[in-house]
């Protein structure tokens, strides 16, 4: 491909994925035919800046962005399974979310563009609940950081946390460099926590990944002791927070996931580098931490579903507001991809929600579209990657609780948590 | 550690206002090229999407020490990347804003900064034969020789 027979965008995107290789310090490529990544999207900064750049064969965002490349190129089809992860707007409910008609336009050509070029338009952060499932071994390139570190550690695949430009250039070429977390050596433990609590809820797996991606940042860590086996929601919530908090791309816990059968496989040839002890005082310091951005009771919105909600969090959320209405002074959004809300409609939740008053939205969320409702000063939310992320972008004070008192806030107006 | 200082620079070749000696790391190319600038220096690793203002060039990340800082036209010297998979598109936003750094110097090697320094297309190293966290400090004058590997530090006056 790097000679060009295989035509030129080819011959670009292998270019681009060598000075990646080269600057990692990889030796080869492995293949791929799984790519989840956001190729030839464009927030409106990309689209100003692409402006009359590009022709109606040459895309200019995809030619420049994407693939790094000074010149514009005939961008050929997907030669492996491609998949858009979130981005944009919904497209059932983007004047919610304050996008200008403009912008949504170019958000459906940006989509038009990716689905001619044989992208599944997904349109969530979590491809594993919506049809792409990876299987144990296979070679993915993958961005979205909590996809990575559920596709990894849960499910067995093999991915670092590629980019944009990376996935863009595997699109095209189904090679991704031979490094990091595609290597066996470099999937084993670094890390031990020793958890000394119980762990349960949702919230309580968010926060414990919060603490474990503050104390082991980018590295792999092996937990011990949990007492209850987490099921999807938690695994989602506690590998969204680790890879907010720090850089975690892999974790093991030892008896539920694939490489962590039991403590000795989980490190593998390596010891590890330290221990950290989660007990009740760090559990209450991570608490503490995920709302030290707030101080006034008066929340005006609550924002859920981020990791995107799995069908089970939509009927929870359905169960806590079924024959009431949110707060004349509050907003409720909820967000989940278009796979998940063609299911809740079919189960009529999507119908309780709204009677409700409240709002579901796909393809994005407030952090990733920095948008919520006119006049938020103070969000409620049920996510630690959420709460992390949005007081930093938009500037808005945030708490973080359980779903259920994040509902209760949306009922009532008031955060009231049952606290910890 | 030992810091065995080389030969000084002249001040008034960077002018820079007081110079006490240079140190040379050595260390491995991740991008080539040349480039010289003020260090802005963290002991953290820096966030890419949702912690950064690319348009801006300013760290964002509520509880990050570099939180309203500017990275533009800056030596940045940091532990490494963290967070988001958007972090090396949100650097490369900045090179297209005009705010990004002028070169990368770091310790830990990921798919996120690696990807990051190639779109920026700025000299970057790392590997580096001492700590430079230990060495260079925010205000401290850094030429970056990509191709060779090589960080220099002029030392800003105390």
């Amino acid at each position: 491909m790097l000679d060009g027979r295989d035509g030129k965008a080819r011959q670009k995107a292998m270019e681009l994925l060598v000075r990646y290789a080269e600057a990692l310090g990889a030796e080869r490529f492995v293949d791929t035919r799984n790519v989840a990544g956001v190729p030839g999207s464009a927030n409106p900064f990309l689209q100003n800046y692409y402006r009359d750049k590009g022709t109606d064969e040459r895309d200019a965002i995809f030619s420049y962005f994407d693939l790094d490349a000074d010149e514009l190129l005939d961008v050929p089809q997907a030669l492996v399974p491609t998949y858009h992860l979130q981005g944009g707007a919904d497209p059932t409910a983007w004047q919610t979310l304050g996008v200008k008609v403009e912008v949504f336009r170019s958000y459906q050509e940006r989509e038009a563009f990716a689905a001619a070029h044989d992208v599944g338009i997904l349109k969530t952060c979590t491809p594993y609940l919506t049809g792409n499932v990876p299987a144990k071994g296979e070679h993915l390139a993958w961005m979205e950081s909590s996809a990575v570190i559920y596709a990894n550690s849960v499910l067995g695949a093999r991915t670092n946390t590629e980019g944009r430009e990376s996935t863009s250039a595997a699109m095209l070429t189904g090679k991704i460099p031979d490094w990091g977390l595609h290597r066996t050596e470099h999937r084993y433990g670094t890390h031990r926590i020793e958890v000394e609590i119980p762990v349960d809820s949702v919230m309580d797996w968010g926060m414990l990944g919060y603490f474990v991606g503050d104390v082991v940042q980018e590295r792999i860590p092996v937990l011990r002791g949990t007492s209850r086996r987490p099921d999807i929601v938690r695994l989602k919530h506690f590998g969204a927070a680790a890879s907010s908090s720090g850089g975690v791309e892999m974790y093991h816990i030892v008896g539920v996931t694939p490489e962590a059968e039991t403590i000795e496989l989980a490190f593998g040839p390596r010891q590890p580098v330290e221990t950290f002890a989660y007990g009740g005082a760090e559990r209450r310091r991570v608490y503490d931490l995920l709302n030290a951005n707030a101080s006034d009771p008066a929340v005006d919105f609550v924002m859920l579903g981020c990791p995107h909600a799995a069908l089970e969090q939509l009927q929870e959320a359905a169960r806590l507001l079924d024959g009431k209405k949110v707060s004349s002074s509050c907003q409720l959004w909820i967000f989940t991809s278009r796979t998940v809300k063609g299911l809740a409609r079919e189960a009529g939740i999507t119908k309780t929600l709204s009677d409700a008053g409240a709002v579901l939205l796909t393809d994005t969320c407030s952090a990733f579209a920095q948008t919520v409702p006119p006049g938020t000063k103070v969000a409620a939310l049920d996510s630690a990657k959420q709460a992390h992320y949005l007081p930093a972008i938009l500037g808005v004070q945030a708490w973080f609780g359980s779903t259920a008192d994040c509902i209760n806030a949306a009922l009532t107006g008031r955060w009231s948590p049952e606290g910890i | 550690m030992t810091l065995r200082p080389t030969q000084g620079h002249p001040e008034q070749s960077r002018g820079v206002s007081t110079v006490s000696a240079t140190i040379v790391l050595r260390g491995r190319k991740v991008v080539g090229g040349r480039a010289e600038g003020e260090a802005l220096v963290t002991r953290q690793t820096i966030p890419g999407w949702g912690g950064v203002n690319p348009v801006q060039g300013v760290i964002t990340e509520t509880q990050h020490e570099l939180r309203g800082q500017s990275f533009k036209d800056k030596v940045l010297v940091f532990r490494g990347a963290k967070g988001s998979s958007g972090w090396s598109a949100m650097y490369h936003t900045a090179r297209l804003a005009g705010t990004a750094p002028k070169a990368l110097v770091f310790n830990e090697m990921t798919t996120k900064v690696a990807l990051g320094a190639v779109v920026m297309r700025v000299p970057s190293v790392t590997d580096l034969d001492r700590d430079p966290l230990a060495i260079i400090e925010t205000g401290d004058w850094v030429i970056v020789d990509g191709d060779r590997g090589l960080v220099e530090v002029v030392k800003a006056g105390k």
